[in-house]
């Protein structure tokens, strides 16, 4: 299987870096170690549920639509803290696939007034998300980078959350 | 856990009671219940949300789907029981005030006249 590249936070120091085969049962255990680690990084209940539904969404769109529903392509996922002016202010999220390449201007939010099934992943993600970027990867693939901030309103210190 | 789903009629309503997380692995397990529990004609169809910790859009677009359905066959859909990180999923997607919402099955019985 081919090693994915290294992603812009691989490349600024991966703390955790996983691979997980395009199969929706692999989903709920991503986002209980996405839920264990936003706890870390300082996320709150809420805010931590969120970003778990944030990449399970993300990688639930690489299965269904990047795949097709190929159950045997693997996908990467990286996560670290987001550092800025020498302190930590939330995570970064990189989500990588072999699929075919897209066009980032086509992946849209649909309208939400037309409530029809399919096509909230993306909006989901955009409304959870802070920064939300879609890019091809150089060989194959598209890249997701995200990142979420601590907000000092609603998030507290992990220690207070009872990190586990 | 995988998904568990119970389903039930009372007071002439069909209610369908997942238990477990809803995501991509097994939101059409929920499909396939709710299209059986509209087969039976119901009064109303009632989907008590109180054993689903979470849910995803696969989750929800199964909702969109059963509400559709029951819009064409006008048997009135009632959601209930929904814990807060299910009901803010539905905030986000702006559909908290699409579905019709109750605490639990009892008011959303007599929300639907059952």
């Amino acid at each position: 299987m081919k090693e994915a590249e290294h992603c812009c936070i691989c490349s600024d120091g991966a703390h955790i870096r996983v691979e997980v085969l395009s199969q929706p049962r692999y989903l709920a255990g991503v986002r209980e170690m996405v839920l264990a680690v936003s706890r870390r990084l300082g996320f709150g209940e809420s805010g931590s549920n969120h970003i778990a539904l944030a990449i399970d969404e993300a990688l639930a769109n690489v299965i269904r639509h990047g795949y097709g529903g190929a159950s045997d392509r693997p996908i990467f996922l990286t996560i670290a803290p987001l550092v800025e002016d020498g302190a930590e202010t939330g995570m970064r999220v990189c989500i990588e696939d072999h699929a075919r390449k897209v066009d980032p201007s086509k992946i849209k939010s649909r309208d939400l007034e037309a409530v029809r099934p399919g096509g909230l992943g993306v909006h989901i993600i955009q409304e959870i998300m802070d920064e939300v970027e879609y890019a091809p990867r150089d060989d194959e693939g598209m890249r997701v980078t995200m990142v979420k901030r601590l907000s000092s309103e609603t998030e507290a210190p992990a220690a207070s959350e009872g990190a586990r | 856990m995988s998904l568990q789903v119970r389903s039930e009629s009372r007071d002439g309503a069909a209610v369908v009671s997942p238990t477990g997380e809803i995501d991509l692995s097994c939101s059409p397990e929920l499909r396939v219940a709710l299209q059986q529990a509209l087969l039976t004609k119901p009064g109303a169809l009632l989907v008590d949300l109180s054993g689903v910790p979470s849910i995803d859009s696969s989750g929800v677009a199964t909702l969109i789907e059963a509400m559709r359905s029951t819009q064409a066959q006008s048997i009135p859909l009632v959601l209930c029981g929904l814990v807060p990180r299910v009901m803010a999923v539905l905030e986000i997607a702006r559909l908290d005030s699409v579905f019709q919402i109750a605490p639990d099955v009892d008011e959303a019985l007599k929300a639907t006249g059952a």
